[in-house]
Order: C-alpha cells, then structure tokens, then sequence
C-alpha cells in the first residue's frame, strides 16, 4: 500500500530527510544532521517537526459539553476558553483509548488533535460515545500541524506572527496570522521545551514550514524528524501512546492522576479509577536511568527481572533510549508499586544480560526557566 | 544509490574487510551506517577472542535501535578499536578509516573468498 504524504513531503526530500513508514505515513525520521544534533538544537535553539500526520477534529452542538465531559478524564468541558487541556480518554476498564489535547474554542465548539496511529479509533470512539450531543467533525485530511520548540521557538514564531503571540500563556491557543497564513497556534508541545504547535490548512502549510525555517536557521534551528521527537519526549518523561499507554494500563498506573480529575464527574472510566485510587495501584510507570559507565540501553519491550523471584520477570519496559542532553540511558517500565519508588534498584534482562537500573522520580530533563 | 570503495571486500551483512598486515580489519558500510542513524554504543570483542563466521561478535547501539555484528569470516581478533568506547560516532563520521571496529587474523582462509568485491556488493545493495 502505498503511504500517505503529508503537505510538506517535498520540502522533506529537498532537505535530504531519511522517511519511514510510520502507521501508514511515509515520515521523516532524520534529517541530514540525524537524530542527535537535532535533539539538541531543540533544547539549545529551535526544532521544526512536521507532525501533520496527527488526527484533528472539532466537536461542536449545544450539548457538546455534556458529550465531552463523559469522554475525558480532565476537566475539559468546564475548562475558560482559550485555554488547550491535555486529557486521557478511558475505555470502561480504566484502559486507555489514546491521549490528546482538546482546545476549547467555544462553550459549544472544541478542537481535538489526536495521535496519528489512533486517529481513526477515536473518530470512531467519539462517534459511538457522543451520539446525539454534538457533531463530529474530523479534519484530519485537510489539516497541516507544524510545532516549534526551544528556548529559541516563542521569539522566533511570535515574530512572524508579527508580535501577537508571545503574550499566550503555557496550554492557551489563539487564531493567530504567521507568515500571512492563518493558523491555530498552540502554547503546547511535545518535547519538554517551550514552543507552539501551529495548526493550518494543507495548502498554506509549506508557506509557514519555510518561513519557520528560513527564521530558524540562523539561530542553529533545524528540521527534526521523529526519532528526535521521540528521545525529546523520553528525556521529558512525557508518555508515548502505544508504549507508555495502552488499552491495558490505566492513566493511573502510568503516573498520569494529575490529568484524571474524578471529583463530582462521571467519565467513561471513572468508577475503575476511583476504586483504584481509593485501594491504589499496585504496578507503575517508572522512570529508570542506567549509568553511563554500565554502556548499555534497555529498549521498549525488555524484562525488569528479579533473579530472587519466582517467576523471575517483574514487569517490562515501555520505552528507552539513550539520554541525549542528561547521559547514561534512560527509559519508563511498568513495576510493582514496591519497585517503584526512587531510588529503587531494578535489573533489566537488556537481550541475556543483567543489567543494573535505579529509579528516578521526576523528567530526567528539566528545562531552564529564564 | 551510492558507490562503495572498491579496494575493499564486503558481506552481503554490510560489512567492509581491508588487509591489514597478516589480518584483516574490520568496519560497517555506509549503507549500514545510513541505515542504523546516529551511533552512541559499539560493544566489541577483547583481542585474542576467536570468533566464527556467522556468530555475533559484537552489538551497536544506535538512537533507536539495536544490532548485532556477525563475523565475515572466522578468525582470532587482533587489534580493536579502542576509540569508539568513547567516540562512537567516528562509525557514522568515517566508516571506512577512524570508525573500523577489529582486526582478525583468518583461520580458515577459503572463507576469503567467498567475500564481495566493491561492484559485487554495490549491486547486492541496489537489490535492497
């Protein structure tokens, strides 16, 4: 099957990206300065990520409110306008059907960008559990996404913006024109940096990419493909549907109760959730980091073992990789609660070989705040 | 698609081998280099370790993934290169010079030639 391109394919290939199939899309994963120098123009100056793959929709009707407080653990639907909220949508068991942000436009219309990988899953999802409350509209095919991220990025995009957007606080969104194209900007990302996700329609998305890159580029930005997006993302402990998240964990067991609001409410999920924080979780998503002088990397799908244990294997890592900017390995793994705490020693069977974790609590990236 | 130096021999596993004295040395193609991204650990062999055609000599970490290194030929390894412990990245910089990884002295010699010229290989690549 031939795989989908995003609006900006073209300009990829002029600068020389390496693309992958990823879900279906065919994606830069590196360009020609490959996945580590671009990891650190993004915490050092400013990284440019086509994320166009990602799923978009606007949720809309009188009684949308109602429709979106049954769908999301957070407060979304009471939440000012203006303002983008970060939220799990659960199955009934507490499992996550995928993470995203809503950005509330309206008392009666919400915009939502969704994982590219689920997009089609929770169209559907919203569809069957909205019926009759609001209109769906997935705008997913016509809409280009484009984030900007680094101490470097706010300065940078409010400038084409032409001085309207530094003034948005962190998780607010406005209309804002960049580059003469009018786009959603978003004070959000997914890289631990400040920045903006910048929503526009296809047609208008290489005018903004270029003038992006054109400002980037004498500050040492750069394009950034996905395997920097995904190290970015690790170094900042931000969780990765498909990895961290699954139909089988809860957003409690991943560490994600500051995002499940449970008070008065009754979400799809929420009576699971509240009996598992009355009696607690009894496995968690940790954060690991493996010494530097170990010289080793435990990756996605890798044992946690207790060679005292009967069975030996205690649970599983999620997602790891090396530490760019912090060192040493880092990585996330479901454990019993008892092994979870910080500075618990864990071993990782890394392909026959034990070798030695400690938990830490926390991102293992914490950016500078000026 | 990119040609490959043709006064090395090759392994359709993407890697190079150069006489080097009575042994051979030992690296990745760029086309493997292209392929695995950037490198941040290579796991190698101690030098008098003998090792086997086929048999996993070693591992390279890049950013996101794993791989084995398999022998291209059986042998008794005689240099390693120390450098990459600390700087792996001459692998990606300078596959075919700083970024060698061991050197080995053949044990069984008829395995030499069963290795591919540069022309041999660069058509083995195109096929991929």
């Amino acid at each position: 099957m031939e795989r989908r391109k995003t609006p900006l394919w073209d300009l990829h290939r002029s600068l020389g990206a390496r693309l992958i199939d990823f879900g279906g899309w065919d994606m830069p994963v590196q360009y020609t300065a490959g996945t580590i120098k671009e990891h650190k123009a993004v915490r050092e100056s400013v990284g440019l990520f086509d994320v166009s793959h990602m799923g978009e929709a606007y949720l809309r009707g009188p009684r949308v409110r109602e429709a979106i407080d049954r769908l999301t653990t957070n407060a979304v639907a009471s939440a000012p306008i203006g303002k983008a909220v970060y939220t799990l949508l659960c199955l009934p068991s507490g499992g996550v059907v995928d993470d995203c942000i809503f950005y509330k436009r309206a008392e009666d219309e919400f915009f939502v960008i969704v994982n590219a990988s689920n997009t089609t899953k929770d169209l559907a999802w919203f569809r069957e559990q909205t019926r009759g409350l609001c209109d769906v509209v997935d705008v997913s095919d016509e809409t280009a996404l484009i984030a900007v991220q680094g101490p470097k990025a706010v300065a940078l995009v409010d400038a084409l913006a032409n001085g309207t957007l530094a003034g948005l606080t962190s998780f607010t969104f406005a209309e804002a024109e960049i580059a003469g194209v009018k786009c959603i900007a978003a004070r959000t990302g997914y890289t631990g940096e400040d920045g903006f996700e910048l929503a526009c329609p296809n047609a208008d998305a290489p005018r903004v990419w270029s003038a992006l890159l054109e400002a980037a580029t004498p500050l040492g930005g750069l394009p950034v493909g996905l395997g920097a997006r995904d190290t970015l993302r690790l170094e900042s402990k931000l969780p990765l549907y498909g990895n961290d998240l699954d139909e089988d964990h809860t957003p409690l067991e991943a560490g994600l109760g500051w995002a499940v609001k449970l008070d008065n409410r009754d979400f799809i999920g929420a009576s699971v959730l509240r009996g598992q924080k009355a009696e607690g979780v009894t496995r968690q998503l940790a954060g690991f980091r493996i010494a530097e002088d170990v010289r080793a990397i435990a990756r996605h799908g890798y044992p946690v073992v207790d060679r005292a244990a009967s069975p030996p294997v205690i649970g599983t890592v999620t997602s790891g990789g090396p530490g760019i900017v912090v060192g040493g390995a880092i990585g996330l793994a479901y454990v019993p609660v008892a092994q979870a705490a910080a500075g618990t020693q864990l071993t990782i069977d890394c392909r026959g070989k034990d070798v030695p974790a400690t938990v830490v609590s926390g991102k293992f990236y914490k950016r500078k705040t000026s | 698609m990119s040609s490959f130096p043709p006064d090395l021999r090759y392994t359709p596993d993407h890697e190079w081998l150069k006489p080097a004295g009575s042994s051979w040395r030992v690296g990745i193609t760029q086309f493997a280099v292209d392929q695995l991204g950037d490198i941040t650990l290579v796991d190698l062999p101690k030098e008098g370790d003998l090792i086997t055609k086929g048999q996993r000599f070693g591992t390279i970490e890049s950013v996101k993934s794993v791989s084995d290194l398999y022998a291209p030929v059986s042998g008794k390894v005689t240099a390693v290169n120390a450098e990459l412990k600390d700087a792996p990245e001459l692998v990606n910089t300078e596959p075919y010079v700083k970024g060698w990884m061991i050197e080995l002295q053949p044990t069984e010699k008829a395995e030499l030639d069963e290795l591919l010229s540069g022309d041999a290989y660069t058509k083995h690549v195109a096929a991929q």
